[in-house]
Protein backbone atom coordinates (compact mmCIF):
# COMPACT_ATOMS: atom_id res chain seq x y z
CA UNK A 1 0.00 0.00 0.00
CA UNK A 2 1.51 3.16 -0.87
CA UNK A 3 0.55 6.28 1.05
CA UNK A 4 -2.89 8.68 0.08
CA UNK A 5 -2.61 11.84 -1.69
CA UNK A 6 -4.48 12.39 -4.80
CA UNK A 7 -4.72 9.51 -7.25
CA UNK A 8 -5.31 10.37 -10.91
CA UNK A 9 -6.97 7.52 -13.33
CA UNK A 10 -5.92 8.16 -16.74
CA UNK A 11 -2.85 9.71 -18.58
CA UNK A 12 -4.45 11.43 -21.19
CA UNK A 13 -4.61 15.60 -21.37
CA UNK A 14 -6.78 15.46 -18.47
CA UNK A 15 -4.86 12.92 -16.08
CA UNK A 16 -1.74 14.44 -17.25
CA UNK A 17 -2.93 18.09 -16.74
CA UNK A 18 -4.61 17.47 -13.08
CA UNK A 19 -0.91 16.08 -12.02
CA UNK A 20 0.88 19.20 -13.67
CA UNK A 21 -1.66 21.89 -12.29
CA UNK A 22 -1.68 20.09 -8.75
CA UNK A 23 2.10 20.78 -8.30
CA UNK A 24 1.48 24.49 -10.29
CA UNK A 25 -0.80 24.98 -7.58
CA UNK A 26 1.84 24.47 -4.70
CA UNK A 27 0.21 20.99 -3.41
CA UNK A 28 2.51 19.22 -1.48
CA UNK A 29 0.92 15.29 -1.06
CA UNK A 30 1.45 12.32 -2.83
CA UNK A 31 0.26 12.35 -6.35
CA UNK A 32 0.00 9.02 -8.67
CA UNK A 33 -0.98 8.93 -11.97
CA UNK A 34 -1.74 5.95 -13.07
CA UNK A 35 -2.54 4.36 -16.96
CA UNK A 36 -3.20 1.39 -18.65
CA UNK A 37 -0.94 2.39 -21.43
CA UNK A 38 2.78 1.73 -21.63
CA UNK A 39 3.59 5.32 -22.54
CA UNK A 40 3.98 8.42 -20.63
CA UNK A 41 1.41 11.11 -21.73
CA UNK A 42 1.00 12.51 -25.01
CA UNK A 43 -1.49 14.70 -27.11
CA UNK A 44 -3.57 12.55 -28.53
CA UNK A 45 -4.69 15.35 -31.65
CA UNK A 46 -1.45 15.01 -33.74
CA UNK A 47 -2.59 11.07 -33.98
CA UNK A 48 -4.84 11.81 -36.45
CA UNK A 49 -2.50 14.62 -37.98
CA UNK A 50 1.08 15.57 -37.98
CA UNK A 51 2.04 12.08 -36.77
CA UNK A 52 0.66 9.90 -39.59
CA UNK A 53 1.73 12.49 -41.67
CA UNK A 54 5.33 12.49 -40.35
CA UNK A 55 5.94 15.71 -39.47
CA UNK A 56 5.91 15.24 -35.90
CA UNK A 57 7.82 12.65 -34.34
CA UNK A 58 7.09 10.11 -30.86
CA UNK A 59 9.28 13.17 -29.15
CA UNK A 60 7.49 15.96 -30.09
CA UNK A 61 4.31 14.58 -28.93
CA UNK A 62 4.86 13.78 -25.48
CA UNK A 63 3.42 16.30 -23.17
CA UNK A 64 6.91 16.78 -21.14
CA UNK A 65 9.64 14.55 -20.99
CA UNK A 66 9.89 11.22 -19.07
CA UNK A 67 11.98 13.49 -16.36
CA UNK A 68 9.03 15.81 -15.82
CA UNK A 69 7.51 13.42 -13.25
CA UNK A 70 10.29 12.60 -11.15
CA UNK A 71 11.31 15.64 -10.94
CA UNK A 72 7.81 17.35 -9.68
CA UNK A 73 7.58 14.10 -8.00
CA UNK A 74 4.77 12.83 -9.52
CA UNK A 75 4.42 9.05 -9.35
CA UNK A 76 3.53 7.93 -12.94
CA UNK A 77 2.53 3.87 -13.11
CA UNK A 78 2.17 3.33 -17.00
CA UNK A 79 0.78 -0.25 -18.25
CA UNK A 80 -1.28 -0.88 -15.10
CA UNK A 81 -5.36 -1.14 -15.06
CA UNK A 82 -7.12 -0.39 -12.00
CA UNK A 83 -10.08 -2.90 -11.16
CA UNK A 84 -11.89 -1.52 -8.61
CA UNK A 85 -12.66 1.66 -6.14
CA UNK A 86 -13.38 0.16 -2.87
CA UNK A 87 -15.27 4.15 -1.67
CA UNK A 88 -15.87 2.92 2.23
CA UNK A 89 -11.58 1.95 2.27
CA UNK A 90 -10.51 4.93 -0.28
CA UNK A 91 -8.29 2.82 -1.79
CA UNK A 92 -8.37 1.23 -5.53
CA UNK A 93 -7.57 -2.18 -6.71
CA UNK A 94 -4.86 -2.38 -9.89
CA UNK A 95 -5.26 -5.80 -12.14
CA UNK A 96 -1.65 -6.23 -10.96
CA UNK A 97 -3.28 -7.08 -7.39
CA UNK A 98 -1.23 -4.36 -6.02
CA UNK A 99 -3.46 -1.68 -3.82
CA UNK A 100 -3.54 1.85 -3.67
CA UNK A 101 -5.21 4.72 -1.25
CA UNK A 102 -6.37 7.91 -1.82
CA UNK A 103 -7.33 10.89 -0.01
CA UNK A 104 -8.84 12.34 -3.54
CA UNK A 105 -9.61 10.64 -6.41
CA UNK A 106 -9.81 11.70 -9.72
CA UNK A 107 -11.08 9.75 -12.29
CA UNK A 108 -10.07 10.85 -16.20
CA UNK A 109 -10.94 7.17 -17.48
CA UNK A 110 -11.45 8.77 -21.22
CA UNK A 111 -13.54 6.84 -23.62
CA UNK A 112 -13.09 4.41 -25.97
CA UNK A 113 -13.61 3.63 -29.87
CA UNK A 114 -17.04 2.92 -30.94
CA UNK A 115 -16.58 -0.46 -32.99
CA UNK A 116 -18.58 -1.11 -36.30
CA UNK A 117 -21.27 -3.39 -35.60
CA UNK A 118 -21.27 -5.00 -39.14
CA UNK A 119 -19.89 -8.43 -40.67
CA UNK A 120 -15.76 -8.44 -41.25
CA UNK A 121 -15.50 -5.86 -38.88
CA UNK A 122 -12.88 -7.66 -37.05
CA UNK A 123 -10.41 -8.46 -40.52
CA UNK A 124 -7.23 -7.14 -40.42
CA UNK A 125 -7.08 -3.71 -41.80
CA UNK A 126 -9.55 -2.86 -40.24
CA UNK A 127 -8.32 0.24 -37.80
CA UNK A 128 -9.44 2.56 -35.30
CA UNK A 129 -7.50 5.17 -33.60
CA UNK A 130 -7.36 6.18 -30.20
CA UNK A 131 -4.04 5.52 -29.02
CA UNK A 132 -0.44 5.80 -29.61
CA UNK A 133 0.31 1.94 -30.09
CA UNK A 134 -3.29 2.10 -32.64
CA UNK A 135 -1.38 4.88 -34.45
CA UNK A 136 2.03 3.32 -34.94
CA UNK A 137 0.11 0.48 -36.73
CA UNK A 138 -2.10 3.10 -38.83
CA UNK A 139 1.16 5.11 -39.89
CA UNK A 140 2.73 1.73 -40.83
CA UNK A 141 0.03 0.14 -42.63
CA UNK A 142 -0.60 2.79 -44.49
CA UNK A 143 3.00 2.83 -46.16
CA UNK A 144 2.00 -0.55 -48.14
CA UNK A 145 -2.18 0.67 -48.73
CA UNK A 146 -2.97 2.25 -51.83
CA UNK A 147 -6.86 2.12 -51.10
CA UNK A 148 -7.95 3.38 -48.08
CA UNK A 149 -11.40 3.61 -47.09
CA UNK A 150 -12.16 5.86 -43.79
CA UNK A 151 -15.82 4.71 -42.14
CA UNK A 152 -17.10 8.05 -40.60
CA UNK A 153 -17.22 11.44 -41.73
CA UNK A 154 -16.64 13.04 -38.32
CA UNK A 155 -13.54 14.93 -36.90
CA UNK A 156 -11.58 11.94 -37.00
CA UNK A 157 -12.07 10.44 -40.00
CA UNK A 158 -11.47 13.54 -41.99
CA UNK A 159 -8.16 14.30 -40.56
CA UNK A 160 -7.20 10.55 -41.37
CA UNK A 161 -8.85 10.84 -44.93
CA UNK A 162 -6.54 14.22 -45.08
CA UNK A 163 -3.45 12.39 -44.30
CA UNK A 164 -3.68 9.54 -46.40
CA UNK A 165 -4.58 11.62 -49.30
CA UNK A 166 -1.52 13.94 -48.71
CA UNK A 167 0.61 10.39 -48.39
CA UNK A 168 -1.16 9.99 -52.25
CA UNK A 169 -3.31 7.23 -51.40
CA UNK A 170 -6.65 7.03 -53.31
CA UNK A 171 -9.42 7.54 -50.40
CA UNK A 172 -12.89 7.59 -49.78
CA UNK A 173 -15.44 8.72 -47.23
CA UNK A 174 -18.14 6.68 -46.04
CA UNK A 175 -20.70 8.80 -44.28
CA UNK A 176 -24.02 7.22 -42.88
CA UNK A 177 -25.48 10.65 -42.00
CA UNK A 178 -26.38 13.32 -45.44
CA UNK A 179 -23.72 15.55 -44.66
CA UNK A 180 -19.89 15.56 -42.88
CA UNK A 181 -19.82 16.37 -39.06
CA UNK A 182 -23.47 16.96 -38.66
CA UNK A 183 -23.64 16.92 -35.27
CA UNK A 184 -21.26 19.77 -34.51
CA UNK A 185 -21.47 22.29 -38.11
CA UNK A 186 -23.79 24.09 -39.70
CA UNK A 187 -24.62 22.95 -43.08
CA UNK A 188 -22.09 25.51 -45.04
CA UNK A 189 -19.44 24.29 -43.52
CA UNK A 190 -20.24 20.66 -44.36
CA UNK A 191 -20.66 21.93 -48.09
CA UNK A 192 -17.08 23.51 -47.38
CA UNK A 193 -15.28 20.55 -46.40
CA UNK A 194 -16.59 18.39 -48.84
CA UNK A 195 -15.62 20.63 -51.33
CA UNK A 196 -12.16 20.74 -50.19
CA UNK A 197 -11.53 17.08 -49.68
CA UNK A 198 -13.62 16.54 -53.25
CA UNK A 199 -10.85 18.90 -54.90
CA UNK A 200 -7.91 17.09 -53.26
CA UNK A 201 -9.41 13.60 -54.76
CA UNK A 202 -11.10 12.49 -51.70
CA UNK A 203 -14.44 10.77 -52.87
CA UNK A 204 -17.16 11.73 -50.26
CA UNK A 205 -20.08 9.61 -49.65
CA UNK A 206 -22.56 10.73 -47.27
CA UNK A 207 -25.84 8.73 -46.52
CA UNK A 208 -23.78 5.83 -47.19
CA UNK A 209 -24.48 2.84 -44.42
CA UNK A 210 -21.66 0.15 -44.33
CA UNK A 211 -23.21 -3.36 -44.02
CA UNK A 212 -20.36 -5.04 -44.94
CA UNK A 213 -16.59 -6.00 -44.36
CA UNK A 214 -15.79 -8.23 -46.85
CA UNK A 215 -12.17 -10.15 -47.13
CA UNK A 216 -10.17 -12.95 -48.56
CA UNK A 217 -7.87 -14.66 -46.39
CA UNK A 218 -8.30 -13.12 -43.28
CA UNK A 219 -7.73 -9.24 -44.97
CA UNK A 220 -10.35 -6.50 -45.83
CA UNK A 221 -10.77 -6.39 -49.45
CA UNK A 222 -14.14 -4.73 -49.81
CA UNK A 223 -16.51 -2.19 -48.00
CA UNK A 224 -19.91 -3.37 -49.14
CA UNK A 225 -23.05 -0.63 -48.79
CA UNK A 226 -26.40 -1.46 -47.79
CA UNK A 227 -27.39 -0.66 -51.33
CA UNK A 228 -24.71 -2.95 -52.90
CA UNK A 229 -22.42 -0.48 -53.64
CA UNK A 230 -18.81 -1.59 -52.95
CA UNK A 231 -15.30 -0.23 -52.28
CA UNK A 232 -12.25 -1.75 -52.57
CA UNK A 233 -9.79 -1.11 -49.82
CA UNK A 234 -6.38 -2.26 -48.10
CA UNK A 235 -7.33 -0.65 -45.10
CA UNK A 236 -10.90 0.60 -43.75
CA UNK A 237 -10.34 3.21 -41.04
CA UNK A 238 -13.04 3.66 -38.42
CA UNK A 239 -14.14 6.79 -36.82
CA UNK A 240 -17.70 6.63 -35.88
CA UNK A 241 -17.09 8.17 -32.33
CA UNK A 242 -16.21 7.01 -28.69
CA UNK A 243 -18.43 5.53 -26.03
CA UNK A 244 -17.11 7.06 -22.35
CA UNK A 245 -15.75 4.69 -19.89
CA UNK A 246 -18.24 4.69 -17.23
CA UNK A 247 -17.67 0.87 -15.82
CA UNK A 248 -15.01 1.91 -13.31
CA UNK A 249 -17.68 4.52 -11.62
CA UNK A 250 -20.71 2.58 -12.42
CA UNK A 251 -19.46 -0.69 -10.02
CA UNK A 252 -18.10 1.87 -7.58
CA UNK A 253 -22.01 2.79 -7.22
CA UNK A 254 -21.44 6.22 -8.50
CA UNK A 255 -24.02 7.85 -10.44
CA UNK A 256 -23.94 7.13 -14.47
CA UNK A 257 -25.63 9.46 -16.69
CA UNK A 258 -24.45 9.80 -20.80
CA UNK A 259 -21.35 9.20 -18.93
CA UNK A 260 -19.76 9.73 -15.28
CA UNK A 261 -22.15 12.56 -13.63
CA UNK A 262 -20.93 15.51 -12.13
CA UNK A 263 -21.59 18.38 -11.04
CA UNK A 264 -20.41 21.89 -11.48
CA UNK A 265 -16.83 21.23 -9.02
CA UNK A 266 -16.75 18.62 -10.99
CA UNK A 267 -17.31 15.99 -8.12
CA UNK A 268 -19.37 12.74 -8.85
CA UNK A 269 -21.73 11.61 -5.72
CA UNK A 270 -18.62 11.30 -3.76
CA UNK A 271 -17.27 14.46 -2.91
CA UNK A 272 -13.45 12.61 -2.45
CA UNK A 273 -13.91 11.79 -6.36
CA UNK A 274 -13.92 13.89 -9.14
CA UNK A 275 -13.99 13.07 -12.72
CA UNK A 276 -12.95 14.56 -15.80
CA UNK A 277 -12.87 15.04 -19.74
CA UNK A 278 -14.22 12.85 -21.97
CA UNK A 279 -15.29 10.53 -19.47
CA UNK A 280 -17.64 13.00 -17.63
CA UNK A 281 -20.98 14.97 -18.14
CA UNK A 282 -20.89 17.98 -16.41
CA UNK A 283 -23.26 20.78 -16.51
CA UNK A 284 -22.43 23.22 -19.03
CA UNK A 285 -23.02 26.75 -18.15
CA UNK A 286 -22.86 27.56 -22.57
CA UNK A 287 -25.07 24.36 -23.32
CA UNK A 288 -28.97 23.48 -23.07
CA UNK A 289 -28.45 20.70 -21.28
CA UNK A 290 -25.25 18.74 -19.54
CA UNK A 291 -22.83 17.52 -21.96
CA UNK A 292 -19.97 15.24 -22.29
CA UNK A 293 -16.90 16.85 -24.70
CA UNK A 294 -14.52 14.85 -26.20
CA UNK A 295 -11.63 17.94 -26.20
CA UNK A 296 -7.94 19.15 -25.38
CA UNK A 297 -9.73 21.86 -24.03
CA UNK A 298 -12.20 20.93 -21.50
CA UNK A 299 -9.53 18.26 -20.53
CA UNK A 300 -7.12 20.87 -19.57
CA UNK A 301 -9.55 22.95 -18.11
CA UNK A 302 -11.32 20.68 -16.38
CA UNK A 303 -7.70 19.27 -15.14
CA UNK A 304 -6.99 22.74 -13.81
CA UNK A 305 -10.33 23.29 -12.40
CA UNK A 306 -10.10 20.21 -9.99
CA UNK A 307 -6.62 20.29 -9.61
CA UNK A 308 -7.06 23.94 -7.93
CA UNK A 309 -10.41 22.44 -5.52
CA UNK A 310 -7.69 20.01 -4.41
CA UNK A 311 -5.13 22.21 -4.00
CA UNK A 312 -7.92 24.08 -1.44
CA UNK A 313 -8.76 26.89 -4.12
CA UNK A 314 -12.74 25.24 -5.49
CA UNK A 315 -14.30 27.56 -7.79
CA UNK A 316 -17.40 26.10 -10.22
CA UNK A 317 -16.14 24.94 -14.12
CA UNK A 318 -17.01 27.70 -16.39
CA UNK A 319 -14.82 27.20 -18.90
CA UNK A 320 -15.85 28.45 -22.80
CA UNK A 321 -15.41 25.51 -24.96
CA UNK A 322 -13.63 25.33 -28.20
CA UNK A 323 -12.45 22.72 -30.72
CA UNK A 324 -10.33 22.64 -33.58
CA UNK A 325 -9.89 20.02 -36.88
CA UNK A 326 -6.91 20.23 -39.37
CA UNK A 327 -7.79 19.24 -42.57
CA UNK A 328 -5.32 19.65 -45.27
CA UNK A 329 -4.08 23.41 -44.76
CA UNK A 330 -7.26 24.48 -43.53
CA UNK A 331 -8.02 24.78 -39.80
CA UNK A 332 -11.62 24.84 -38.45
CA UNK A 333 -12.06 27.04 -35.45
CA UNK A 334 -14.65 26.37 -32.97
CA UNK A 335 -15.96 28.26 -29.91
CA UNK A 336 -19.05 27.69 -27.58
CA UNK A 337 -21.66 24.60 -27.95
CA UNK A 338 -23.53 24.98 -31.53
CA UNK A 339 -26.00 22.53 -30.37
CA UNK A 340 -29.82 24.03 -30.07
CA UNK A 341 -29.61 26.91 -32.26
CA UNK A 342 -32.16 28.28 -34.12
CA UNK A 343 -30.22 30.62 -36.39
CA UNK A 344 -27.04 31.38 -38.15
CA UNK A 345 -25.57 34.33 -39.81
CA UNK A 346 -22.16 34.31 -41.61
CA UNK A 347 -19.18 36.78 -42.07
CA UNK A 348 -17.04 36.04 -45.61
CA UNK A 349 -17.74 33.37 -47.99
CA UNK A 350 -17.28 30.00 -49.08
CA UNK A 351 -15.01 31.28 -52.47
CA UNK A 352 -12.45 33.60 -50.53
CA UNK A 353 -12.03 30.46 -48.17
CA UNK A 354 -12.60 32.97 -45.30
CA UNK A 355 -15.79 32.61 -43.78
CA UNK A 356 -17.02 32.64 -40.24
CA UNK A 357 -20.86 31.16 -38.99
CA UNK A 358 -22.50 32.75 -35.96
CA UNK A 359 -24.95 30.95 -34.25
CA UNK A 360 -27.81 31.94 -32.32
CA UNK A 361 -30.58 30.46 -29.99
CA UNK A 362 -33.24 32.99 -29.14
CA UNK A 363 -31.49 35.70 -30.38
CA UNK A 364 -28.24 35.35 -28.38
CA UNK A 365 -25.04 34.22 -29.77
CA UNK A 366 -23.99 30.39 -28.44
CA UNK A 367 -21.40 29.99 -31.13
CA UNK A 368 -18.78 31.01 -33.67
CA UNK A 369 -17.32 28.39 -36.63
CA UNK A 370 -14.26 30.11 -38.23
CA UNK A 371 -12.29 29.09 -41.39
CA UNK A 372 -9.27 31.60 -42.09
CA UNK A 373 -11.35 34.06 -39.81
CA UNK A 374 -8.69 33.33 -36.74
CA UNK A 375 -9.70 36.65 -34.95
CA UNK A 376 -13.41 36.58 -35.38
CA UNK A 377 -12.77 33.08 -33.14
CA UNK A 378 -10.44 34.82 -31.09
CA UNK A 379 -12.62 37.43 -29.69
CA UNK A 380 -15.70 35.47 -30.09
CA UNK A 381 -14.33 33.41 -27.60
CA UNK A 382 -14.05 36.22 -25.17
CA UNK A 383 -17.67 37.10 -26.63
CA UNK A 384 -19.03 33.83 -25.74
CA UNK A 385 -17.61 33.60 -22.49
CA UNK A 386 -18.29 37.41 -20.96
CA UNK A 387 -22.41 36.66 -22.84
CA UNK A 388 -21.37 39.99 -24.64
CA UNK A 389 -24.40 40.95 -26.24
CA UNK A 390 -24.06 40.94 -30.52
CA UNK A 391 -27.02 41.05 -32.63
CA UNK A 392 -27.57 38.59 -35.24
CA UNK A 393 -27.42 41.82 -37.55
CA UNK A 394 -24.31 42.94 -35.91
CA UNK A 395 -22.67 39.47 -36.49
CA UNK A 396 -23.77 39.74 -40.23
CA UNK A 397 -22.21 43.23 -40.56
CA UNK A 398 -18.61 43.39 -41.40
CA UNK A 399 -18.45 46.62 -40.71
CA UNK A 400 -18.89 46.23 -36.72
CA UNK A 401 -16.11 45.75 -35.23
CA UNK A 402 -16.08 42.87 -33.13
CA UNK A 403 -12.52 43.25 -31.03
CA UNK A 404 -14.06 47.08 -30.52
CA UNK A 405 -17.41 45.82 -29.81
CA UNK A 406 -15.78 43.71 -26.96
CA UNK A 407 -13.29 46.35 -25.72
CA UNK A 408 -15.56 48.66 -25.16
CA UNK A 409 -17.95 46.03 -23.49
CA UNK A 410 -15.15 45.25 -21.12
CA UNK A 411 -14.45 49.25 -20.42
CA UNK A 412 -18.07 49.54 -19.22
CA UNK A 413 -18.06 46.50 -17.28
CA UNK A 414 -14.93 47.89 -15.59
CA UNK A 415 -16.26 50.95 -15.14
CA UNK A 416 -19.52 50.08 -13.56
CA UNK A 417 -17.15 48.02 -11.15
CA UNK A 418 -14.52 50.56 -9.80
CA UNK A 419 -18.01 53.27 -9.80
CA UNK B 1 38.83 2.12 -56.07
CA UNK B 2 41.26 5.64 -55.78
CA UNK B 3 38.43 7.21 -57.27
CA UNK B 4 35.89 5.81 -54.24
CA UNK B 5 38.80 6.62 -51.91
CA UNK B 6 38.88 10.15 -52.69
CA UNK B 7 35.48 10.65 -52.51
CA UNK B 8 34.76 8.76 -48.88
CA UNK B 9 37.65 11.29 -47.71
CA UNK B 10 35.73 14.63 -49.07
CA UNK B 11 32.88 13.43 -47.35
CA UNK B 12 34.52 12.47 -44.29
CA UNK B 13 36.31 16.27 -44.59
CA UNK B 14 33.17 17.66 -45.12
CA UNK B 15 31.22 15.97 -41.65
CA UNK B 16 34.35 17.02 -39.68
CA UNK B 17 33.91 20.03 -41.08
CA UNK B 18 30.43 20.67 -40.02
CA UNK B 19 31.08 19.30 -36.88
CA UNK B 20 33.42 21.78 -36.12
CA UNK B 21 31.78 24.84 -37.38
CA UNK B 22 28.18 23.41 -35.96
CA UNK B 23 27.37 25.46 -33.08
CA UNK B 24 23.63 25.02 -31.26
CA UNK B 25 21.92 27.94 -30.91
CA UNK B 26 21.25 29.21 -27.25
CA UNK B 27 18.41 30.71 -26.42
CA UNK B 28 17.67 32.15 -22.58
CA UNK B 29 14.42 31.88 -20.76
CA UNK B 30 13.97 34.67 -18.03
CA UNK B 31 10.96 33.32 -15.72
CA UNK B 32 8.85 36.45 -14.38
CA UNK B 33 10.32 36.95 -11.52
CA UNK B 34 13.60 37.43 -13.36
CA UNK B 35 15.78 34.63 -13.44
CA UNK B 36 17.22 33.38 -16.33
CA UNK B 37 17.93 30.23 -17.31
CA UNK B 38 20.11 29.26 -20.84
CA UNK B 39 19.30 26.45 -23.41
CA UNK B 40 20.52 24.76 -25.72
CA UNK B 41 18.33 24.48 -28.97
CA UNK B 42 18.63 22.19 -31.85
CA UNK B 43 18.21 24.61 -34.96
CA UNK B 44 14.35 24.20 -36.51
CA UNK B 45 13.10 23.66 -32.86
CA UNK B 46 10.68 25.66 -31.32
CA UNK B 47 11.17 27.92 -28.42
CA UNK B 48 7.89 26.53 -26.96
CA UNK B 49 9.38 22.60 -27.57
CA UNK B 50 12.49 23.23 -26.02
CA UNK B 51 11.40 25.05 -23.20
CA UNK B 52 8.87 21.99 -22.54
CA UNK B 53 11.99 19.48 -23.24
CA UNK B 54 13.98 21.29 -20.75
CA UNK B 55 12.00 21.47 -17.68
CA UNK B 56 11.06 25.31 -18.23
CA UNK B 57 8.25 26.52 -16.03
CA UNK B 58 5.77 28.90 -17.02
CA UNK B 59 5.23 27.70 -20.68
CA UNK B 60 2.32 25.18 -20.49
CA UNK B 61 1.63 24.57 -24.60
CA UNK B 62 -2.32 23.09 -23.78
CA UNK B 63 -2.73 23.02 -27.31
CA UNK B 64 0.56 21.38 -28.55
CA UNK B 65 1.66 24.24 -30.51
CA UNK B 66 -1.42 24.50 -32.80
CA UNK B 67 -2.35 28.91 -32.49
CA UNK B 68 -5.48 27.64 -30.41
CA UNK B 69 -4.91 28.40 -27.24
CA UNK B 70 -2.07 31.70 -25.82
CA UNK B 71 -0.31 29.03 -23.19
CA UNK B 72 3.23 29.88 -24.65
CA UNK B 73 3.35 33.31 -24.48
CA UNK B 74 6.54 35.32 -23.84
CA UNK B 75 7.58 38.84 -24.26
CA UNK B 76 10.81 38.47 -26.83
CA UNK B 77 13.66 40.58 -25.79
CA UNK B 78 13.92 43.93 -28.21
CA UNK B 79 17.18 43.22 -29.71
CA UNK B 80 15.87 40.26 -31.21
CA UNK B 81 12.46 40.79 -31.66
CA UNK B 82 12.57 42.19 -35.23
CA UNK B 83 14.94 39.27 -36.38
CA UNK B 84 11.83 37.02 -36.42
CA UNK B 85 9.56 36.61 -38.99
CA UNK B 86 6.16 38.50 -38.91
CA UNK B 87 3.84 36.80 -36.78
CA UNK B 88 0.91 35.33 -39.00
CA UNK B 89 -2.77 35.98 -38.67
CA UNK B 90 -3.42 33.03 -37.00
CA UNK B 91 -1.11 34.06 -34.06
CA UNK B 92 -1.80 37.53 -33.43
CA UNK B 93 -5.70 36.14 -33.16
CA UNK B 94 -4.43 34.61 -30.42
CA UNK B 95 -2.58 36.85 -28.99
CA UNK B 96 -5.87 38.59 -28.33
CA UNK B 97 -6.75 36.34 -25.16
CA UNK B 98 -3.62 36.05 -23.51
CA UNK B 99 -4.31 35.50 -19.75
CA UNK B 100 -1.62 38.56 -19.16
CA UNK B 101 -2.15 41.30 -21.55
CA UNK B 102 0.17 41.13 -24.82
CA UNK B 103 2.88 43.95 -25.33
CA UNK B 104 4.63 45.02 -28.32
CA UNK B 105 7.08 42.21 -28.33
CA UNK B 106 4.56 39.57 -27.66
CA UNK B 107 4.77 36.11 -29.77
CA UNK B 108 3.83 32.62 -29.34
CA UNK B 109 6.49 30.73 -28.96
CA UNK B 110 5.23 27.69 -30.65
CA UNK B 111 6.00 29.73 -33.45
CA UNK B 112 9.23 30.76 -33.20
CA UNK B 113 11.61 28.25 -34.67
CA UNK B 114 15.26 28.31 -33.52
CA UNK B 115 17.99 29.60 -36.35
CA UNK B 116 21.39 29.87 -36.07
CA UNK B 117 20.69 33.81 -36.66
CA UNK B 118 18.74 33.80 -32.96
CA UNK B 119 21.38 32.52 -31.21
CA UNK B 120 21.24 33.93 -28.07
CA UNK B 121 18.01 35.05 -28.07
CA UNK B 122 16.03 35.88 -24.58
CA UNK B 123 12.24 35.56 -23.73
CA UNK B 124 10.70 36.43 -21.02
CA UNK B 125 8.06 34.60 -19.90
CA UNK B 126 4.83 36.15 -18.40
CA UNK B 127 3.27 35.66 -14.82
CA UNK B 128 0.52 33.45 -16.05
CA UNK B 129 -0.37 31.43 -18.55
CA UNK B 130 -3.87 30.72 -18.28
Amino acid sequence: MTAAGTLIVGTGQAGFQTAASLRSEGFQEPITLIGEEPHIPYQRPPLSKGFPLGTQDLESIELRPRNFYQDHNINLLTGETVTAIDRTARLITLASGNRVSYSKLVLAVGARNRMLPVKGANLDGVLYLRFLDEALLLKERLKNAQHIVVIGGGFVGLELAAVASSLGKSVTVLEALPRLMSRVVAPIISEFYRELHSNRGVTILCGAHVSEIAGSGGAVREIVLSDGRRYPADLALVGIGVVPNIELARDAGLRISNGIAVDENLQTDDSDIFAIGDCAEHPCIFAVNRVRLESVQNAADQAQSVAAAIAGRPNPYRALPWFWTDQFDIKLQMAGISQGHDRIVTRGSLETRKLSVFYFKENRLVAIDSINRPLDHMIGRKLLAAAIPLTPEQAADENVDLKKLERSFAERTNKSLTQ
Amino acid sequence: MACIDSRDTLRAQRRLAAKVTWKMPKVVYVSASGQPREVDVPVGTTVMAAALKNGIDGIVAECGGVCMCSTCHVFVDEKFFDKLPPAQDTEEAVLEISAEERQPTSRLSCQIKVTGDLDGLIVRLPGKQR
